[in-house]
């Protein structure tokens, strides 16, 4: 769908509201460290790790790839499996 | 503009939203029967939760120029308790005749579990025995593509199901263009911190166009926000999508679905603004 704005107006628009959010995750992050880091293999460290690597691609599908990463997966068998 | 809201939870809400609501527009609402944050004891609690939902939200309603309409069930949470899940839906064709009720919702799943699974088969049974509308929940964060793939199984399954009676609610990213490739209509959740905000609601508006979606607030008990279909509104304008396209979305296309309930006796604002289908 066409609309009047054009990439750079998107950046101009979002440029400070991602730089804060950017930062956030940051303080967050900092935060976990200070409070003496995450003990082990605590799964969902390694989903937010994950998440911001998909930050770095170029596809343009992040928002549907980070909402997969946070998901539960699907089996087709699932009638199956619970014994539906 | 004018907007219809096609899924709020008014019961939960105060009179000044209503006020609220109508000065941004709001001319219509939908209200699908829901958890009230606790699981109810008995058929009857539900029994006097649908005379709320019938009897005194329209009248609630009415007082601030907005109509309002409904859908019975019970809800996915309280479903994992089958013998009362079947106990109500025998009772809810008590109501399926009273003025402004628009089908069974919302229905759905919640944990994705068998019991959920099971009831949610029974309300289609029941839809499907008293040609009723289907208004659907998906589930929440994580669990909310995998209840989705699995709601979405259970209707095409039965090829009973007219898709085009069918609503499937609380979309995102990763499950809009499954609900939409297979037929039915979708609606998105604006809510503050979990589901959609205005702006990426915007951005699957834009990624798909407007046909078969719909927006809502779903205003509760929890964190929300009963004037969010007026946010994505302003968005929509703030990138220039042009009125027709919104105006489809927030109006056309809630009574464009609602219209295929036989209860549905919406009179616009402006008879002009009747819809040409």
């Amino acid at each position: 769908m066409n609309t009047t704005q054009s990439a750079s107006d998107v950046l101009d628009r979002h440029f400070l509201e991602t730089r804060a959010r950017i930062l956030e995750i940051a303080a967050i992050l900092d935060r976990i460290d200070r409070a003496g880091g995450i003990e082990g293999d605590d799964r969902r460290m390694q989903q937010l790790y994950q998440g911001i690597q998909i930050l770095l691609q170029s596809d343009d599908n992040r928002a549907e790839q980070v909402q997969r990463l946070f998901s539960r997966p699907y089996s087709t068998n699932w009638r199956q499996e619970m014994g539906v | 503009m004018d907007y219809i809201d096609p899924h709020i939870h008014m019961v939960s809400r105060i009179t000044d939203d209503y006020a609220t609501l109508a000065r941004m527009g709001c001319v219509a609402i939908s209200e699908p029967a829901f958890w009230a944050g606790f699981d109810r004891g008995s058929v009857d609690g539900f029994r006097d939760y649908f005379r709320q939902l019938t009897e005194v939200e329209p009248r609630r309603a009415a007082q601030y120029g907005i109509q309002h309409f409904t859908w019975l069930c019970i809800n996915a949470k309280e479903a994992e308790n089958v013998e009362l899940s079947r106990e109500v839906i025998a009772m809810i064709p008590e109501f399926l005749d009273k003025p402004g009720v628009l089908g069974i919702g919302e229905i759905g799943l919640n944990k994705n579990t068998k019991n959920e699974a099971t009831i949610f088969v029974e309300h289609m049974e029941l839809a499907i025995q008293h040609e009723q509308s289907i208004l659907i929940h998906t589930p929440h964060l994580e669990d909310k593509y995998q209840g989705t793939r699995m709601i979405l199984d259970m209707l095409c399954d039965d090829s009973r199901i007219d898709r085009d009676r069918v609503l499937v609610d609380h979309v995102e990213e990763h499950t809009i263009a499954e609900v939409l490739d297979r037929g039915f209509w979708a609606g998105m959740t604006l809510y503050p911190i979990s589901k959609c905000t205005p702006d990426r609601a915007v951005d699957m508006i834009q990624m798909y166009g407007g046909d078969r979606l719909l927006v809502n607030s779903a205003g509760d008990w929890g964190p929300s926000k009963p004037t969010a279909v007026p946010d994505l509104i302003f968005e929509c304008r703030q990138r220039g999508i042009p009125e027709a396209t919104i105006r489809k979305v927030v109006y056309e296309n809630p009574v464009e679905f609602f219209s295929q309930s036989k209860n549905f006796n919406f009179q616009p604002r402006d008879p002009q603004q009747a819809l040409v289908r």
